[in-house]
């Protein structure tokens, strides 16, 4: 039981992923929409090998913007989210200007970005980092802060002082709500760095989509959408394989219950 | 000198009057239980003695040395094993050896050669999810045992087993503490446990606690055993005095 349905669950979805590129295809070709409006996955994948090495010189300066930008913002959410759990005071001065913080539409704050910091990667990879930041730190806090006290007391009464702790109890203990943060950051990574260069820019993703669309190219549009969306996904799944090498004792239990089966 | 001098501690907590007026002594190599009903602040005292809280009144003496509000110095079991889950059990016992500056490889060795006697022979590969909750309660043992073996504080160590895991427990406990011999407080609210483990049992009101009775049951035949129970629950089913 358990194991055919371990089989459906990777068959599922790529089964309604292929039916509806299939419906897609097919609906374009009977209505024969003009392709400049929409055209079918074939066309995109066509297109998407025609200039397959245009493609890919935008996305690696699109790929290196969204990597920065996370890789700073993770290390950012780490550290602020250590001292915010560290110093009670600190974190509740600092917490509502963080929300408050998610509330800005970062598309009115962009264009700022490029009259502050010019055309560069730098306004791209503050995009990243303020896209990405929030759900790390707002989860590795509340995963640091929800340790259970009884824990904490036990390693108290041992004798060990609130940087061993942090080490032996909180840092583990908060690692898959890191991880869980860590997901949701990288699945926006590089759809922050293309509404970056979509802005203004003069190389990327996000800049070639603009020239596309102003030449109704839609076909070049979608294409670029697939790259970002494969990338976005693969970035999760490395996540995800980061999550169980790093977490072995989780990997441990999923076995063990299966073994209980 | 006592090992454990517990005089005049009054607590209060979130404005309940919790303890009041609570001594206490227990020797050396003594194993004593506190006994009274949930919620009666028996958690609280053991906070307090090993270091956790301070007492608003009173001091707590270990070894004839003041250690009022400070940790470190006594072992303390609680009711939840809290073996980290990420650890082996092997690696779980050892923290305390690891905290106190230990080499891993020396704590190792030292954790093992008390594995058999814990029942956990075979087991120290395992993580904590994969063993039964007598053996992780076991775990936690050890990892008591290990930090300090001479004065340990149990606080209702066995209240989360089955009934007949908690039987088992019970015995081994007791042939355990024949062999190490530490000084133990252990707190519960199971009048049988406390009678057949305990040289000595301090029966506590509910709150605010005070001491009601001082009783003996080291040595006894079943049937002293069983009119002193019965003493026990009268005092504990009494109308309060005040």
């Amino acid at each position: 039981m358990k194991r055919s349905g371990s089989i459906a669950s990777k068959i599922v979805p790529w089964t309604a992923l292929a039916a509806l590129l299939v419906i897609w295809e097919a609906a374009v070709r009977l209505t024969q929409v003009p392709v400049y409006i929409l055209p079918g996955p074939v066309q995109i994948l066509s297109t998407l090998g025609a200039s397959w090495d245009l493609f890919m010189s935008h996305t690696g300066v699109t790929l290196l913007e969204a990597v920065t930008g996370f890789a700073l913002a993770v290390a950012v959410a780490f550290m602020v989210a250590f001292v915010l759990n560290q110093v009670y005071w600190l974190n509740q001065a600092l917490m509502p200007l963080l929300v408050a913080s998610q509330t800005i539409p970062i598309i009115t704050l962009a264009p700022l970005f490029l009259i502050w910091f010019g055309w560069g990667m730098l306004p791209k990879v503050l995009v990243v980092i303020l896209v990405c930041f929030f759900p790390v730190v707002i989860n590795l806090l509340n995963a640091f802060n929800s340790v259970d006290t009884d824990l904490i007391n036990l390693f108290r009464s041992m004798g060990a002082g609130r940087l061993a702790i942090f080490r032996m109890v909180k840092l583990p203990s908060a690692l898959p709500g890191f991880f869980a943060g860590l997901k949701i950051s990288a699945s926006y990574a590089i759809m922050a760095a293309v509404i970056g260069e979509w802005l203004g820019a003069q190389q990327g993703l996000g800049y070639y989509m603009t020239i596309a669309q102003k030449s109704f190219r839609v076909d070049r549009v979608l294409a670029a959408v697939m790259i970002i969306t494969a990338l976005s996904l693969l970035w999760v799944k490395l996540i995800e394989w980061l999550e169980t090498h790093t977490m072995p004792w989780a990997a441990h239990e999923r076995k063990w219950e299966l073994d209980q089966l | 000198m006592a090992a454990i001098k517990v005089t005049g501690v009054s607590k209060t907590l979130e404005g309940l009057k919790t303890l009041d007026n609570i001594s206490l002594a227990v020797e050396c190599r003594e194993f004593r239980a506190i006994l009274g009903p949930s919620g009666c602040g028996k958690s609280t005292l053991l906070n307090i003695i090993a270091g956790l809280l301070k007492p608003d009144q009173g001091r707590i003496e270990l070894g004839g040395v003041d250690w009022t509000g400070r940790t470190g110095r006594v072992s303390y079991m609680q009711q939840k094993d809290l073996l980290l889950p990420w650890k082996n059990i092997l690696d779980n016992v050892c923290i305390p050896l690891l905290l106190r500056g230990v080499s891993r490889k020396e704590a190792h060795g030292t954790a093992r050669t008390y594995l058999p006697d814990f029942g956990l022979d075979g087991f120290e590969a395992y993580y904590p999810r994969q063993l039964s909750g007598g053996m992780r309660q076991r775990a936690a043992l050890l990892r008591t045992y290990l930090f300090t073996s001479d004065i340990m504080l149990l606080d209702e160590p066995f209240a989360t087993l089955d009934a007949i895991t908690r039987g088992k427990m019970q015995v081994w406990l007791k042939e355990l503490c024949a062999k190490y011999k530490p000084t133990v407080i252990l707190v519960t609210h199971d009048i049988e446990e406390a009678l057949l483990l305990a040289d000595t049992i301090y029966v506590l009101s509910s709150r605010p606690a005070r001491v009601l009775l001082q009783a003996e049951p080291a040595g006894v035949t079943a049937a002293i055993n069983n009119q002193l129970k019965q003493e026990i629950l009268a005092v504990l089913e009494a109308p309060s005095t005040r």
